[in-house]
């Protein structure tokens, strides 16, 4: 059974996305231990709350390098939500930030103006890329948002996925080689995010097996 | 676009699910867990439990259901009923709710809509209100304390005021419409709808699948929510869901 570290940095509440996990048959841990992410099958960044607090924390615990070194280690690494945002280069929420920098890219405001900020409920994910190991047997279908920055990805080709809002496409999934990232919660997406989870989660096993 | 979202809302008292009628009327409907595990299944967007116990007992019961609930469910959920303090918010959010609704105690110190949007942010904050037509103002009145109370505050002003202190929702319930099967009060929530940029829940009233289209488009909500249809079994969501997709409504 793969093991799934799930890092554990003091933004948000992580017991739904563990349940998640142990729904589709892998170990969850929710950790803080250096060692104890480095020795999983896969990392999973989950994250609520403000970019430069969360940078902060991560800082703080010296978890940033951990999660880069797990990356690195060629590890599958997802992050959820805020914990997408952050592998990206930059963000301008509250100021301008520096992120875990796995992705190119920046994490900017939604303008707003004609249509409701945060971005908040049941979106329609487009697959850019369907030939993903993420999308493996998957239709496109509804996901749950909740959100008032999105990324901006430098290559096209780190698009995965995107849904339309506030009239234009925003970035839902993005991910190179074994680094992902999910805007929306997949712990909170009814069958496609379980499903969605159970493809990412099929990428540790392959790990698994490989080493 | 984002869906419509149908709701089913689990009244639970110690820990138990019950339905009142017209808010009287209690009768056992079952295991919320359980009945949140199966809603989910079939096609639920969202939850709301509404903790109507009166004992420290059964509040603390409230968040052990809650915990449980967050491992079961793959769907967004809200917590309501007697919630007055940041610390309650903050237990709930932690034990795995998603947003928490707040009702008497936020007409009561409405400071507690801007404390909670700003420790937890607005999308964790929906303002629940429970509106009855007063004929003498030409207008709907807010009432408190699970519709006892009438407040003397018109509901119009306070959703704006809601919306205003950094509310990321409103959870409208028309007492007039509520327990009568008649359908949504399309009416107060259009007015509501009109009046604020958040989105708005209706419910109360709803008795057959056309009623959720109706409070969709003429009503202009953004979500339905209902108990004793979805309990009773009188309609499935799938079977509400089916009707709207045919005439057209964005749905998950």
């Amino acid at each position: 059974m793969a093991t799934i570290a799930i890092v554990d940095y003091g933004m948000g509440n992580l017991h739904s996305v563990a349940k998640a996990v142990e729904r589709q048959g892998s170990e969850a841990l929710v950790t803080s231990d250096p060692s104890a992410i480095l020795a999983a099958d896969a990392v999973i960044l989950p994250g609520v709350g403000a970019f430069g607090d969360a940078m902060a924390c991560l800082r703080d615990t010296a978890l940033d390098a951990v999660v880069a070194q797990a990356a690195a280690n060629g590890k599958p690494l997802l992050g959820i939500c805020l914990g997408m945002q952050l592998l990206f280069a930059r963000s301008e929420e509250h100021g301008d930030h520096e992120g875990l920098g796995l992705l190119p890219g920046r994490v900017v405001r939604f303008t707003g103006g004609t249509y409701k900020v945060p971005h908040m409920g049941w979106n329609r994910l487009r697959f850019e890329q369907p030939e993903s190991p993420l999308f493996a047997g998957l239709d496109e279908g509804h996901v749950y948002f909740v959100h008032s920055f999105h990324a901006l990805p430098e290559r096209a080709s780190d698009l995965l996925a995107v849904t339309e809002y506030g009239g234009g496409p925003v970035t839902a999934i993005v991910g190179r080689d074994n680094v992902y990232g999910m805007q929306f919660h997949p712990e909170k997406s009814g069958e496609l995010g379980m499903q969605l989870l159970r493809n990412f989660l099929k990428l540790a096993e392959t790990t698994v097996r490989v080493s | 676009m984002l869906a419509k979202r149908i709701i089913p809302c689990l009244d639970v008292k110690d820990g138990r699910v019950v339905k009142g009628v017209n808010f009287v009327n209690l009768r056992d409907a079952g295991d919320p867990v359980e009945l949140a595990a199966l809603y989910d299944r079939e096609g639920a967007d969202e939850l709301v439990f509404l903790d109507i116990s009166a004992s420290v007992e059964g509040r603390a019961t409230m968040i052990e259901v809650v915990r449980q609930t967050a491992g079961e469910i793959a769907i967004p959920f809200t917590v309501g009923g007697g919630i007055s303090h940041i610390d309650d918010m903050k237990r709930l959010l932690r034990a795995g709710a998603d947003k928490i609704g707040i009702n008497t105690a936020a007409v009561r110190n409405p400071q507690l809509i801007s404390d909670g949007a700003r420790k937890f942010g607005s999308q964790c904050i929906v303002v629940a209100v429970d509106a009855k037509f007063n004929d003498a103002w030409g207008e709907w009145e807010v009432y408190t304390h699970g519709g006892r109370t009438p407040s003397g505050i018109r509901a119009l002003e306070w959703v704006r005021e809601a919306e205003r202190l950094g509310a990321g929702e409103i959870l409208l319930t028309s007492m007039d419409a509520d327990g009568t099967k008649d359908g949504f009060d399309i009416r107060l929530t259009r007015a509501v709808s009109e009046s604020i940029g958040i989105p708005v829940i209706a419910s109360g009233g709803a008795g057959k699948k056309e009623h959720f289209y109706d409070v969709f488009t003429e009503g202009k909500a953004d979500a339905g929510l209902a108990a004793t249809i979805f309990h009773y079994k009188e309609m499935t969501i799938q079977e509400v869901k089916d009707d709207l997709l045919h005439k057209g409504v964005e749905i998950r």
